[in-house]
C-alpha cells in the first residue's frame, strides 16, 4: 500500500504540514517495501482549488490512503471518489504516524471541514 | 455620469459616501455592487419594485463521450475540474462559468447546465433608484451579478452612483470598467495608506479620474493625506470623525436627510465630484 503525508521538507525528520491541499510536499511511503519518496505538490500556489489539485496528483500517483491533520470537502470529494482511504494524523511526527499506520493504530478522518478557499488555515 | 466609490479594505466607508451622495443630489440612480455584503439597502429601505434571479451555466461531462485526454482539467486556472476513475468531475462552487473547458473539448463532451448564483432587486427611496446585486453565500464570483445589474442602468437619474465591493480584484474591475469617475475612501493610518495604494494602484492601471475622500479625520497628522500630496492625488472631500455622523450611520439612517451640516458636506462633495468628473471627462474622452 502506498501512503502519502503532507510535510513540511524533504527529509525523514520534517514535520507533517498542518494543509493537505497547500503543503509543499508529499511523503509517499511504502508499506510493502518500506521505502519513502518525495513528491512536490505543484497546487501550492494555486489562487483557489489546491485541494481539487493536490487529491488529482494524489490519485495520478496511485496512492492508497492519505494521513492528514485535516482535509478540505472538495479534495475529500476527490479522494473517497477515487476509493482513497482518509486517515487522521496522531501527532506531527511522520515516524509515530507511519508506526502507527503499521499497528493499525490510526484513526480514519472523520470531520472534514468546508475548506479555508485562500483564508488561512496554514 | 457614472461615479464609482472604492475602498481597499471594509468598513473605510464606501457605503456611507455612496448613499450619502445619492442622497444629496435631486435626482440619482444608486446600485449596489458589494454582492457578497450589499447593505446600501439597509438605509435606503427601498420600496422593491421588482427581482431577478440570476443564473451562470456550469458545465457538465459525458462521460461516454469523453476520452479522458485531461484537456480540460489542464486549462482550468480554477482547479474546478478532476479527473477520477474515467470520468470529469465539476466542482459546481469552484467553477467561474468562463466556458473555457467547453471550447478545448476535442470530444464535445460537455453540455450546460442553469445554476441559480444570487438576484438583482430594483427599488425607490424617495430621489433615490436603488439597485442591489446580491450573491448567494458560497459562491465562487459575484461579477455576472455586477454585470447584470450595470447593464440594466435605468436611463434617466444624471448621477448614477456605483458602490463598490472592497479590494482591487475582479469584482471590483467589473464594477469601475464603465464609471466616468472614481472616488476612493480612505483611512487616516498607515493601513489606510496601504489599502488607499491598491486602489490608486487600480484606477491608475485603468485610466480613470479619480480623487480621494478622506474619512473619519481627526486632528494631527493624516497619513492618507500625505500620500496623496505625495502622489498629487485631488482630495475632493474630508469627513470628520464625528460621533453624531456615526451614530446616524448606525442606526441605518442617511445623514444628509436627517442634519442640514451633514446635507452640506455632502453637497459641497458632490459639487466638486460633478465638477472633477465633467471636466475630466472633457480633457480625457
Amino acid at each position: 500500500m502506498k501512503v502519502a503525508i503532507p510535510v513540511d521538507d524533504k527529509s525523514m525528520s520534517t514535520n507533517v504540514s498542518q494543509s493537505f491541499g497547500r503543503t509543499p510536499y508529499y511523503l509517499i511511503y511504502d508499506t510493502d517495501s518500506k521505502k519513502s519518496v518525495f513528491l512536490d505538490n505543484s497546487a501550492i500556489a494555486s489562487q483557489g482549488g489546491a485541494g481539487i489539485k493536490a487529491a488529482q496528483t494524489i490519485v495520478d500517483s496511485n496512492i492508497n490512503a492519505i494521513i492528514t491533520p485535516q482535509c478540505g470537502e472538495n479534495a475529500a470529494e476527490v479522494l473517497k471518489t477515487a476509493n482513497i482511504k482518509l486517515y487522521k494524523t496522531i501527532n506531527f511526527s511522520v515516524q509515530d504516524n507511519i508506526c502507527a499506520l503499521n499497528d493499525g493504530k490510526l484513526p480514519i478522518l472523520e470531520d472534514i471541514h468546508p475548506g479555508f478557499h485562500g483564508h488561512g488555515g496554514n | 455620469m457614472k461615479v464609482a466609490v472604492l475602498s481597499g479594505k471594509g468598513g473605510t466607508g464606501k457605503t456611507l459616501v455612496s448613499v450619502n451622495l445619492a442622497s444629496v443630489a435631486k435626482e440619482s440612480l444608486y446600485i449596489d455592487c458589494d454582492v457578497e455584503e450589499p447593505n446600501g439597502h439597509l438605509f435606503f429601505k427601498p420600496k422593491n419594485y421588482a427581482s431577478e434571479s440570476i443564473e451562470v451555466k456550469i458545465p457538465f461531462s459525458d462521460e461516454k463521450l469523453c476520452s479522458g485526454c485531461r484537456k480540460c482539467v489542464e486549462f482550468c486556472k480554477f482547479n474546478a475540474l478532476a479527473f477520477i476513475i474515467n470520468k470529469v468531475i465539476v466542482f459546481d462552487n469552484v467553477c467561474h462559468s468562463c466556458g473555457g473547458c467547453i471550447l478545448l473539448c476535442p470530444e464535445q463532451a460537455f453540455a450546460e447546465k442553469d445554476k441559480l448564483i444570487g438576484k438583482v432587486q430594483y427599488g425607490v427611496s424617495e430621489n433615490v433608484t436603488v439597485m442591489t446585486g446580491v450573491l448567494n453565500p458560497g459562491e465562487s464570483s459575484g461579477v455576472p451579478i455586477i454585470k447584470k445589474l450595470l447593464q440594466d442602468i435605468v436611463s434617466g437619474p444624471e448621477l448614477i452612483i456605483i458602490d463598490c465591493p472592497p479590494g482591487s480584484a475582479c469584482i471590483v474591475m467589473e464594477s469601475i470598467k464603465d464609471a466616468d469617475y472614481c472616488i476612493l475612501v480612505a483611512e487616516p493610518t498607515l493601513f489606510g495608506v496601504h489599502n488607499l495604494n491598491l486602489v490608486y494602484e487600480l484606477v491608475k492601471l485603468f485610466k480613470k479620474p479619480h480623487g480621494v475622500i478622506l474619512n473619519k479625520c481627526v486632528e494631527g497628522e493624516n497619513p492618507a493625506e500625505k500620500f496623496c500630496l505625495e502622489k498629487d492625488i485631488k482630495v475632493i472631500g474630508k469627513i470628520p470623525f464625528d460621533g453624531g455622523l456615526g451614530t446616524l450611520n448606525s442606526n441605518a439612517l442617511i445623514s444628509v436627510r436627517e442634519n442640514k451640516k451633514y446635507h452640506d458636506l455632502f453637497a459641497s462633495i458632490l459639487q466638486v465630484v460633478t465638477k472633477e468628473g465633467s471636466y475630466e471627462t472633457v480633457t480625457n474622452p
